[in-house]
């Protein structure tokens, strides 16, 4: 509808430049404008009458809420009173918050602990699966099937195998004359229980990924390699890390910022606790904006959250390029 | 690159069914990988003993490795004492809609996209994409005022809206239709079909792979959503299944035996399907992974 002008002004400079083809000479060009116009609509019903629905859908849902949470940013507001203008209040009140630097702190320690391992240990059992033995079917069903369960479920779970009396890690450990641990109700091991949790259910993904990179992998670059004289271990590393590496730029890039949004887990295990040692950058959000009613503070923390978001997706693309490792 | 986008997965699914080719001999990775599986497998072994375990064992010391018997007490327990059904059936019913909403309306968008050419197209389809950059974490407050505006708030059509479609199923299904060669189509434009007979008649049939991609890849999102009908949901009569037991394990702390039969009720029917459909959820998970 809105280019339909565009359309018309387009052909009427094009005839002009192009000279004067034989149609022209039978077709006033007024009726053949006119007859562009009409396609234009035509095309723009057709074509909107696809898109139309799920497009406005998606972005009324999106781009319409995500401008509205800027605005929000800029006001005290509880929901219920009138909303106060207080301009960067709340994003001042952000910077001097130790709850806030507190989460992000304990983000980054869930990051650390989980970032690293899925990927490397994606990749191991990649290369471990990337094999026709007998039982590989077995083997791939067995490490692929957690990838189904929710993060509800998951979290009920951890709070049962990780339980320090009935639990069934604490058992083993008892049962080889280990010292029992707190687990979820220790404040420096929480956020390892809920990590390894997350390894569990996500290990599938890093390990789908790698799997596929791997079979792309032409295998007469790893025969030239070995002919080289390379061993095994030599032709993996200079041979087959290097074809990974967008496949690697691209699921650290994946996994840092789902890493960064944890919440679920935490809601289902310790809800923050022991001593708030598991209470994330998304779990704060949630707290003040959903139990404390501050609409406005919610919103710039959710403003933080995606400048972090976006500031360490930048950081790792820019870092792959300088490295040249071209992953996008 | 756009074409090449379903590709990778491929090679996987076929090498996963492929038996041919395989070595007889006794490989040193089965020191490896049998343990490794075992490890990821004890998780949901030990979710389905407890939920069969009689309650009072679990809570014993030593609690047992395996239970001296087995029993539903834990499954008729959590029936007396919750609307786990009625929580099921709200997931059912929030699923099954983001479904088919997602398979009509993310087809058709794809579709227009990749093969109508028309105004506002390529900026239209630009906004699409952006919008997978907003985490959605930044349009909760905002959807949440939305929607109790609209009245949703604690009704199932909040959990239920958000689902209808997505970025990443108009992506999804815009490459699959940029794979196809147009020759059909445009034979049957030829013969006279409007752009709706072609794509209801000729296109669709052929999308089924992608539209199982998508299914599944909607279903897994839908089912297992925690964070937004903790958010729009207060009323327990329109709970989804996930946040049931996430509010159920609340007040039942260490009742095992009923929260283990909550957690098999919400996971067992996603792990039969996986079960029965692992090569179309493995390239639901490499697809996924290759949007970036």
């Amino acid at each position: 509808m809105t280019a339909s002008p565009s359309t018309s002004n387009g052909s009427r400079g094009r005839a002009g430049k192009t000279g004067a083809p034989a149609l022209t000479f039978t077709v006033p060009t007024a009726q053949r404008v006119e007859a562009r116009r009409r396609a234009g609509l035509r095309s723009a019903r057709d074509g909107w009458s696809f898109v139309g629905p799920a497009t406005l859908i998606i972005l009324g849902l999106s781009i319409f809420p995500a401008i509205w949470a800027f605005i929000l940013s800029l006001q005290k507001w509880d929901g219920f009173s009138d909303p106060a203008f207080v301009g960067t209040a709340n994003y001042e009140r952000l910077v001097t918050d130790d709850q806030f630097f507190d989460a992000i702190s304990h983000t980054g320690l869930y990051t650390i602990l989980f970032v690293p391992m899925s990927v490397l240990g994606g990749l191991f059992l990649a290369v471990a699966l990337n094999r026709n033995i007998r039982l590989i079917g077995l083997y791939r069903t067995a490490i692929f099937v957690p990838f189904v369960a929710s993060a509800a479920a998951t979290g009920i779970l951890s709070t049962y195998l990780f339980n320090p009396q009935y639990g069934i890690v604490n058992n083993v450990l008892r049962l080889l004359g280990l010292p029992q641990q707190g687990w979820l109700e220790d404040p420096d091991q929480a956020m390892v229980v809920i990590a390894i949790m997350s390894l569990w259910g996500q290990a599938a993904f890093t390990t789908v990924i790698y799997l596929a990179a791997l079979q792309d992998i032409p295998g007469e670059l790893l025969e030239a390699a070995r002919i080289d004289g390379a061993n095994r271990w030599q032709a993996f590393w200079q041979v087959v890390w290097p074809q990974l590496s967008p496949v690697t730029v691209f699921v650290t890039i994946w996994q840092v910022i789902g890493a960064i949004q944890l919440f679920d887990l935490v809601y289902t295990t310790t809800r923050g606790g022991p001593l708030d040692s598991t209470k994330t950058i998304v779990y704060f959000l949630w707290e003040r904006a959903f139990r404390g009613l501050e609409f406005g503070y919610g919103s710039a923390v959710a403003y933080a959250l995606f400048a972090i978001t976006l500031a360490i997706t930048l950081f790792v693309v820019v870092y792959a390029r300088r490295r040249n490792l071209e992953a996008f | 690159m756009s074409t090449s986008l379903l590709k990778p997965a491929v090679p996987l699914t076929t090498s996963l069914t492929s038996t041919k080719k395989r070595r007889s001999g006794f490989s040193g990775w089965h020191f490896f990988l049998a343990p490794v599986a075992l490890l990821f497998l004890l998780p949901f072994a030990q979710m389905f003993l407890a939920a069969l375990s009689p309650a009072d064992e679990l809570v014993s010391f030593p609690p047992p490795f395996i239970p001296s018997r087995l029993t539903l007490e834990g499954f008729v327990g959590l029936f007396a004492d919750s609307n786990i059904l009625l929580w099921l059936g709200n997931t059912v019913i929030v699923s099954s809609v983001a479904i088919v909403s997602h398979i009509v309306l993310c087809s058709m968008a794809g579709y227009g996209f990749a093969r109508l050419k028309f105004a506002g197209r390529n900026l239209g389809f630009f906004l699409i994409i952006g919008t997978i950059m907003i985490p959605t974490q930044l349009l909760m407050i905002p959807t949440y005022i939305l929607f109790s505006r609209l009245g949703l708030i604690d009704g199932l059509g909040a959990a239920i809206v958000p689902w209808l479609a997505s970025a990443f199923g108009i992506f999804l299904m815009r490459q699959f239709f940029l794979s196809l060669p147009a020759e059909l189509e445009e034979a049957a434009t030829i013969d006279g079909c409007t752009k709706w007979q072609v794509f209801f008649r000729i296109v669709l049939p052929l999308a089924k792979p992608a539209i199982a991609t998508l299914a599944i890849f909607t279903l897994l999102s839908s089912w297992n959503d925690l964070v937004w009908p903790l958010i729009a949901i207060n009323n327990e009569d329109a709970f989804t299944l996930q946040l049931g037991i996430a509010n159920f394990q609340g007040t039942r702390r260490t009742q095992w035996s009923l929260l283990m039969a909550g957690n098999v009720i919400a996971t067992l029917p996603l792990i039969l399907f996986f079960l029965i459909a692992q090569r179309q959820f493995i390239a639901t998970m490499t697809f996924s992974g290759l949007k970036g």
